[in-house]
C-alpha cells in the first residue's frame, strides 16, 4: 500500500500515479510466479503437459496485465474506489485506524496459543471496536468478554468445533 | 417422474425433528447476518461456514438451504430501509423500495418484498427441480475439453461482462488463480508456490480466501473510511399488503422469477442485471407511471422475486456443473468442497440423498421465511441501529474463528490477514473482488481439466476443441472478448457523424 493519506487540493504525483504501485505488485507476482515454474524439476516425459505449464500463463499474463495497467494509469485511468453502506469517500482515508484495526487481529494470532481463545478473542473484539472509534469501557469490554466465552462453548460443545481453551477453560 | 419421488424423500429426510431445527436455525442465522449492514449474502454464507464444519454433510446443507435465501431475504430489508444495499441485487429493491419507507409504506414495501421472494423462490426452485436433472444427464456426456472451456468462459465473462474495467478484473482473476496454484500438484505432486513451507504444500483453503477476501478486506476498507455520522434506518411496523397492493404487485411477482432465472444460470453476473430487466419492466407495464420513483410497488415486488429466482438459477448450475456463477455460489462450492463433495454432472447420481435433502430444504427454507420474517420484520429493523465498532469488531472476530476453525492451526490467521490486506487495496484501487474468488475456486478444477483434455489427445492442442460444443463455448468467448472493440468502432464512427 503507498501514498494513501490527506487528500490536498493538489497531489504530489506519487499520490496521483498511487495506482502504478499495483502494476508493480502485479509484475512483481508474475515474476514470483514465472520463476517459481521455471525452477521446477523437469518431470520425465510424460503425456499432455506438466505442472509448470499453467503456472506459466498466470505468471506471464500477470506481467501482461501489470504493463496495461500501468498504461491505463499513465493516460489517466483510475480504479474506482469501492462503496458501501458505511463507507464515506469523501473524507480521506483514515489510516491510523486500520493500523490499530490490524493490531487487534494480530493480537488474536498471537495471544490464542498461550492464553487460549476466550481471552483472544475477547482482545480481538475490544480492540478492534475501540480501533473503530468505540469508547464505552463499561459496555464494550463487557460486550466483548461474552461474545467471545458464548462464542466458545457454542462452538467447542455444541457445534463440536474445537477452539483452544488456554489456562481459563482449564481453572472453571 | 423420477425427480418427483428423490424430492419426495429428500423431504422424507429434511423434515425430521433435528433437520428441520438445523433448517430453522439457518434461516434466522441467515436472516440475522444478511439483515445487518454491510453484510452481503456471500460474506454471510463465509462467516456462517465454520458453525457446520461439526455436522454431518445432510444437515449441514440443510442448515445452508436456510442461511443461502434467508441472507438474501435480509438484504432486502436493508436497503428498504436504509436505503443502503449490502450487495448488487439489492440495489435496484433500494430505488423504489426505499421512497415507499420514507412515504410511511415501508410495510406494505417489506410485504411485496417478502412475498416477492416468497413466489420467486418457489418457481425458481420448482424450475431447478424440473431442470436440474435434465442438464446433469446432459453435461454427464461432455468431457475434459468441454469443461475447460466453459470454465475459460466463466473467467472471461466474469471479467468482462461486470465491473466497470476489465484490465482491472483481469488482474483480479489472476491474482486469484495465482493463489489456487499454490499447494502440491494435483497430478504429479510437484511443489508450486510452496517456498519449502510444508503448510503451504496443502494449498489455502479456499474458505480461509474467501472469508478473507470478503470480511476482512472489507472490514479493513470500511475502517478507512468510516462514516462516522451512522444512516438512520426508518422505523417500520408489521408488514401487510392492502387489496390494491396485491392487485398491482401479484403479476410482477409471477414475471420476474423468468427473468431472474435463466440469468442465474448463467455467468453474467447473478442478480445484478436481470433485477435491472425486472424494473425496467414493470415500469414500462405499469399503469401508475407518475408513482416510478416516488415508490411503487411493483418495483419491490418484481426485482426482488426476479433475484430470488435467479438464487435458485445460480444453485442449478452450481450443482449439475460445478459451475459457481456468483461469489455466493463460489463459497457453496467452496463448502461443499470442504466434505470432499464435488459438484457436477455426477452428484445428482453419487449424493442423490444428500442433494434432494438440499432441494427439498430450499422449499421449506422459503416457507419458514415467509412465516417467520413478516411477524418478525420490526426485530430485524432493530439491528440496522446496531452501532458500526460492533459490526465490524464482530466481522473480524467471527472471520477469525472461521478461519482458525478450518485446521485449528494459527498459520490460517496470518494467512487470513495477508490475503485480507489484499482485499483491501483490491478495493481502494478498484479491483473488483468476485474474478479473484473464482479464479481461487475454479482455477484448479480448470487446470486438471486442460491437462486431463491434453493428456487424452496426446499433447496436441487440438483435443481443445474437438466438439461442437466447446467451439460453439470458444466462439461465445472471442465474441465476449471482441465486444468492446466493436462498440467502440460504432461510437467512433456516430461520433463522426455527428456535431
Amino acid at each position: 500500500m503507498s501514498g494513501q493519506g490527506s487528500t490536498v487540493e493538489r497531489q504530489p504525483w506519487y499520490k496521483e500515479y498511487s495506482e502504478l504501485g499495483v502494476s508493480v505488485v502485479l509484475a512483481a507476482l508474475g515474476v514470483l510466479v514465472l520463476v517459481d515454474a521455471i525452477s521446477m524439476p523437469a518431470i520425465p516425459a510424460q503425456r499432455g503437459i506438466g505442472p509448470d505449464v499453467v503456472p506459466i500463463v498466470v505468471g506471464g499474463a500477470l506481467i501482461l496485465v501489470a504493463a496495461l495497467l500501468a498504461r491505463d494509469v499513465l493516460r489517466g485511468g483510475k480504479g474506482e474506489a469501492e462503496g458501501g453502506e458505511d463507507i464515506d469517500l469523501s473524507a480521506p482515508g483514515d489510516w491510523r485506524t486500520v493500523l490499530l484495526l490490524a493490531a487487534a487481529f494480530l493480537a488474536n494470532v498471537v495471544l490464542i496459543g498461550p492464553l487460549g481463545f476466550p481471552i483472544s478473542g475477547a482482545v480481538l473484539f475490544w480492540g478492534a471496536a475501540y480501533a473503530l472509534g468505540s469508547r464505552d469501557f463499561v459496555r464494550d469490554p463487557l460486550v466483548a468478554a461474552g461474545l467471545s466465552l458464548v462464542t466458545y462453548f457454542v462452538f467447542n460443545d455444541l457445534l463440536g468445533v474445537s477452539l483452544p481453551g488456554g489456562p481459563l477453560m482449564g481453572v472453571l | 417422474m423420477g425427480s418427483f419421488t428423490s424430492l419426495i424423500d429428500g423431504f422424507g429426510t429434511a423434515l425430521t425433528p433435528v433437520n428441520l431445527m438445523y433448517a430453522v436455525i439457518g434461516v434466522l442465522l441467515g436472516t440475522t447476518i444478511g439483515v445487518l449492514p454491510g453484510i452481503g449474502a456471500a460474506m454471510a454464507v463465509a462467516l456462517l461456514l465454520p458453525i457446520t464444519y461439526g455436522l454431518d454433510p445432510t444437515g449441514a446443507f440443510i442448515m445452508f438451504a436456510g442461511i443461502y435465501y434467508g441472507s438474501m431475504f435480509g438484504g432486502s430489508t436493508t436497503s428498504i430501509l436504509l436505503n443502503t444495499p449490502g450487495e448488487t441485487s439489492s440495489v435496484v429493491t433500494a430505488m423504489e423500495g426505499n421512497p415507499m419507507a420514507k412515504r410511511g409504506r415501508g410495510s406494505q414495501a417489506l410485504a411485496a418484498a417478502a412475498i416477492g421472494h416468497f413466489v420467486g423462490g418457489m418457481i425458481g426452485t420448482l424450475l431447478l427441480v424440473l431442470l436440474a436433472p435434465v442438464v446433469a444427464k446432459l453435461a454427464v456426456g461432455i468431457g475434459a475439453p468441454d469443461f475447460f472451456a466453459i470454465m475459460l468462459l466463466a473467467f472471461i465473462s466474469v471479467t468482462s461482462v461486470l465491473g466497470k474495467s476489465r484490465v482491472r478484473g483481469f488482474a483480479s482473476l489472476l491474482i486469484g488463480l495465482a493463489i489456487g496454484l499454490i499447494g502440491l500438484d494435483e497430478m504429479t505432486g510437484q511443489q508450486r508456490l510452496t517456498f519449502g513451507s510444508l503448510h503451504l504444500s496443502d494449498g489455502i483453503d479456499v474458505v480461509v480466501v474467501a472469508v478473507a477476501l470478503f470480511a476482512v478486506g472489507e472490514s479493513l476498507w470500511v475502517a478507512a473510511h468510516l462514516r462516522r455520522i451512522q444512516a438512520e434506518p426508518i422505523p417500520v411496523g408489521r408488514p401487510w399488503l392492502g387489496r390494491g397492493d396485491v392487485r398491482r404487485s401479484w403479476r410482477p411477482w409471477l414475471r420476474g422469477p423468468f427473468i431472474g432465472f435463466p440469468f442465474g444460470a448463467i455467468p453474467a453476473g447473478g442478480a445484478e442485471i436481470p433485477t435491472f430487466l425486472s424494473y425496467v419492466t414493470e415500469r414500462r407495464l405499469s399503469k401508475n407511471k407518475d408513482e416510478w420513483g416516488k415508490g411503487a410497488i411493483e418495483g419491490v415486488a418484481g426485482p426482488e422475486a426476479t433475484a430470488s429466482a435467479s438464487a435458485s438459477g445460480t444453485l442449478t448450475s452450481m450443482l449439475t456443473l460445478g459451475l459457481p456463477t456468483t461469489a455466493t455460489a463460489a463459497v457453496m462450492l467452496a463448502a461443499f468442497q470442504q466434505y470432499g463433495i464435488q459438484p457436477g454432472p455426477l452428484l445428482f447420481e453419487r449424493e442423490s440423498g444428500l442433494v434432494w435433502a438440499l432441494i427439498a430444504s430450499l422449499f421449506i427454507a422459503l416457507v419458514l421465511l415467509l412465516v417467520l420474517n413478516l411477524p418478525l420484520a420490526p426485530v430485524w429493523a432493530k439491528l440496522l441501529r446496531i452501532p458500526r465498532p460492533y459490526l465490524y469488531a464482530g466481522i473480524l472476530f467471527f472471520a477469525s474463528v472461521g478461519a482458525y476453525a478450518v485446521s485449528g492451526d494459527v498459520v490460517d490467521l496470518v494467512v487470513l490477514f495477508v490475503i485480507g490486506l489484499i482485499g483491501l487495496a483490491m478495493r481502494r484501487y478498484g479491483l473488483p473482488v468476485l474474478p479473484a474468488v473464482i479464479g481461487v475456486i475454479l482455477g484448479p478444477a480448470a487446470e486438471q481439466q486442460l491437462r486431463r483434455a491434453l493428456q487424452i489427445s496426446d499433447g496436441s492442442v487440438s483435443g481443445l476443441v474437438n466438439s461442437p460444443m466447446s467451439v460453439t463455448v470458444y466462439v461465445l468467448i472471442l465474441a465476449i472478448l471482441a465486444w468492446p472493440l466493436v462498440r467502440r468502432r460504432a461510437r467512433d464512427q456516430a461520433s463522426m457523424v455527428g456535431p
